[in-house]
């Protein structure tokens, strides 16, 4: 055994330091936007510089209602995270319900989009630049979402088994910082795609 | 006033079976045992690296030499620069992080241990992925084995037609992984220095040690991600046919060597800054004096993390950028050495007036400040555009980053190494192998890389396999290879040193230098949970507080 004899001088009154969980969340977010940024950067690098068909212009459609679905979801999140804080379990649960259900609304409205572009438009992702560039952002996004949705499903089935208490809300925050990325990041996406890149 | 006892104990001295030993290591959440993991992973690839730099001094030794083929000396090339950036300097100065950030900053782990050991073997396993394209690169195609196109990659190199077989793709996931690794130990970094620091250790108290990785770890964070994009972007034009880099459909070259730059030079000042950050701990302690103008250092570092965001095309001046890109990026370039400047007058500054005690470390690091400054007034020439276009793809560029990163980073962590290895070991590392390896290392760098710049100058290109005889090359890169032989000898007596004074070194106890930042107030090697007490601090210096409570820093702040 060794010992150290330490004194030190004061002690300090108040020590608050920011959550963990947050941090590494602003840091993962930090990191992904700059993955985003990136793939970002190459879709408006080759727009309009496909050398086949087809082009944004002639084959894309607004996803209005889906993008609705999906930056509702950020409201219902942020309700629910409310409700978690506040105790009201049974609120919490149909919230959160509400949230996946939205998100997966989503998710189908990305799926049908894609089905329509390969099976209408003859449009993959080898098929030209466009193809490319459009298929690996809006899909890095749906990526995302999905990971969000399978979190949230895990948060939903602690639920279910009652082990959703206020003792939680700290983690559901954090979960829910992401799901509010995943939706900032697709404001994004949507305004290049769909609104500056036609 | 508050007293408390730090009681640590020694640690079980009962053998254990060499299994379980081993079981504990690699399932082990500690981040001491973590850092030295990351050590130990990156001292084997510095001997790997090492060997292929010895196989390219090898051939370029004389002209006409056929010691290995064209084909070979590409992958050995190719390896080396991949091997050393990621798998050499990243683990070291991460593992250095990981074990020394919580014990500074009075912490008793990692804010995620899980995901710590996670990230390490992420980076572990992406390096087996890429030494495995040794046996699998060859795939169905039977072309290649290890990838062969450079560390950049550059495009078209990296596409299905010029790089056939699965040596690319064994690179390409193989720097995804152990990227996602890094981003991870990043995200760790920022949390536990955030999130951790123990009762008064604010921000400004904070050991500079422990700032500047923080700026490192932000700087991962912005850096490292582009490379994953752009390694994701490689995989969907190989497996999926995207065209991200395909000239024939209307794709660019330039912007992989855009992402891949914007990676590529931040990801040096991710090296540096550890290393300087080594530098402002060793240097103070070895001058008996405090640092030299703690808030102006971190002030700069964060001065260099932004700026250093906005330098990549400087290396890209040859490809015909336009004349406003070539002078914004000649004077960010010139721009960042200003804060770097201010960094080597704080260390001088430091030293100044100071008692100074010439140990290993002080070598090593004084070593560090001098190679360090030339380094960075080659790289001034270089960011003068015009001066790059003469000398671009030159040996005069492979000497110029290598004395940044032998000369820099290197020394730098051996100065680490030197001075930290009593703390995890309990043992000291002997000086008079340390002087030997200090003194041939020093010799064979200078004998190495002073000598790179002329034949570079001269107009040898980087990357040729050989030369013709009669262009005034030959003698240069004979005495650049010898200088290479005496780094590998200096290595030697290094690694000999770390296996010798583990079993032999004398005692350290707790802190053999005198110093005073806390990991000195606990034991060497620290108990598991570092801390009996988790300690209170009062300045930037604790431990000076507690070893002269008549005059305490504490009382100046």
């Amino acid at each position: 055994m060794s010992a150290v004899t330490t004194s030190f001088p004061k002690a300090t009154a108040a020590w608050d330091l920011p959550s963990r969980g947050k941090v590494a969340m602003a840091g993962l977010i930090v990191a992904e936007s700059a993955i985003f940024t990136i793939f970002v950067v190459a879709y408006l690098f080759y727009l309009g510089k496909s050398i086949t068909g087809p082009t944004p212009r002639e084959v894309l459609e607004t996803p209005i209602v889906y993008t609705i679905c999906l930056l509702s979801s950020s409201l219902t999140i942020h309700l629910a995270a409310k409700c978690l804080e506040r105790g009201i379990g049974f609120a919490f649960l149909g919230l959160w319900l509400l949230t996946i259900a939205l998100g997966g609304l989503f998710l189908y409205g990305t799926a049908q989009e894609w089905h329509r572009l390969i099976y209408e438009h003859g449009l993959t992702i080898s098929t030209n630049l466009f193809g490319t560039t459009y298929y690996s952002l809006v899909g890095l996004h749906a990526f995302h979402v999905t990971a969000g949705l399978i979190m949230l499903s895990v948060v939903a089935i602690f639920g279910f088994t009652g082990r959703m208490g206020m003792s939680q809300a700290g983690r559901v925050g954090v979960l829910s910082m992401y799901w509010h990325f995943v939706d900032a990041v697709w404001v994004v996406v949507f305004t290049v795609v769909y609104v500056l890149g036609r | 006033m508050s007293s408390n006892v730090i009681t640590v104990s020694v640690g079980q001295t009962d053998a254990k079976p060499w299994v379980d030993e081993l079981h504990q290591w690699l399932t082990t959440v500690d981040h001491k045992r973590l850092g030295i993991l990351y050590i130990l992973s990156a001292l084997l690839f510095l001997v790997i690296g090492g060997v292929e730099a010895l196989v390219i001094r090898v051939q370029l030794m004389h002209s006409h030499n056929n010691f290995v083929s064209p084909e070979v000396f590409n992958r050995m090339f190719t390896m080396h620069g991949t091997t050393m950036i990621f798998f050499v300097a990243m683990p070291v100065l991460f593992g250095f992080a990981n074990y020394l950030i919580p014990l500074m900053i009075g912490a008793r782990d990692m804010a995620f241990p899980r995901l710590n050991a996670f990230s390490f073997w992420l980076s572990f396993l992406g390096a087996l992925l890429l030494y495995f394209s040794f046996l699998g690169g060859s795939g169905l195609y039977g072309a290649g084995n290890a990838p062969d196109v450079g560390w950049w990659s550059y495009a078209p190199l990296g596409a299905r037609a010029f790089s056939p077989g699965h040596s690319s793709d064994y690179w390409t996931l193989s720097l995804l992984v152990s990227g996602f690794g890094s981003i991870g130990t990043a995200i760790n970094i920022i949390s536990t220095i955030l999130c951790l620091r123990c009762p008064g250790m604010k921000l400004d108290r904070m050991p500079l040690f422990a700032w500047l990785n923080l700026v490192m770890a932000g700087m991962v964070l912005i850096a490292i991600t582009p490379l994953s994009a752009a390694q994701i972007m490689l995989l969907i034009d190989r497996y999926l046919g995207g065209h991200f880099f395909d000239t024939q459909a209307g794709g660019s070259a330039v912007l992989w060597m855009h992402f891949f730059w914007i990676f590529g030079h931040p990801e040096v000042y991710v090296l540096i800054i550890p290393c300087f950050a080594f530098m402002s701990e060793i240097i103070p302690v070895f001058s008996r004096k405090p640092i030299f103008g703690y808030p102006v250092m971190v002030a700069a570092t964060v001065c260099i993390g932004f700026v250093s965001m906005s330098v990549w095309a400087h290396h890209m001046f040859t490809i015909g950028m336009n004349s406003y890109a070539n002078s914004f990026f000649t004077l960010t370039t010139m721009v960042v050495g200003v804060p770097t400047g201010i960094k080597l007058f704080n260390w001088i500054g430091t030293m100044w007036g100071g008692r100074i005690q010439f140990k290993t470390p002080m070598l090593f690091s004084i070593g560090f400040l001098f190679q360090f400054l030339i380094a960075g007034l080659t790289g001034i020439m270089m960011a003068a555009s015009p001066f790059d276009w003469q000398l671009s793809l030159s040996y005069f560029v492979v000497a110029h980053f290598h004395y940044v990163i032998v000369g820099g980073i290197l020394f730098a962590v051996f100065a680490a190494f030197y001075y930290w290895y009593p703390k995890m070991t309990g043992r000291m590392l002997s000086e008079r192998l340390g002087k030997w390896h200090f003194w041939l290392f020093l010799i064979g760098f200078h004998l190495t890389f002073d000598v790179m710049h002329v034949p570079g100058i001269l107009g040898m290109p980087r990357r040729i396999y050989t030369y013709e005889p009669g262009r005034g090359w030959d003698t240069l890169n004979f005495i650049i290879s010898i200088g290479a032989f005496i780094q590998a000898l200096a290595i030697l007596v290094f690694v000999a040193n770390l296996i010798i004074s583990y079993f032999k070194g004398a005692e350290a106890g707790n802190d053999p230098w005198d110093a005073w930042t806390l990991e000195w107030s606990t034991s060497s090697p620290p108990a598991a949970y570092n801390f009996a007490t988790v300690p209170r601090v009062a300045s930037r210096r604790p431990l000076w507080d507690l070893k002269h409570p008549e005059n305490p820093d504490s009382r100046y702040e």
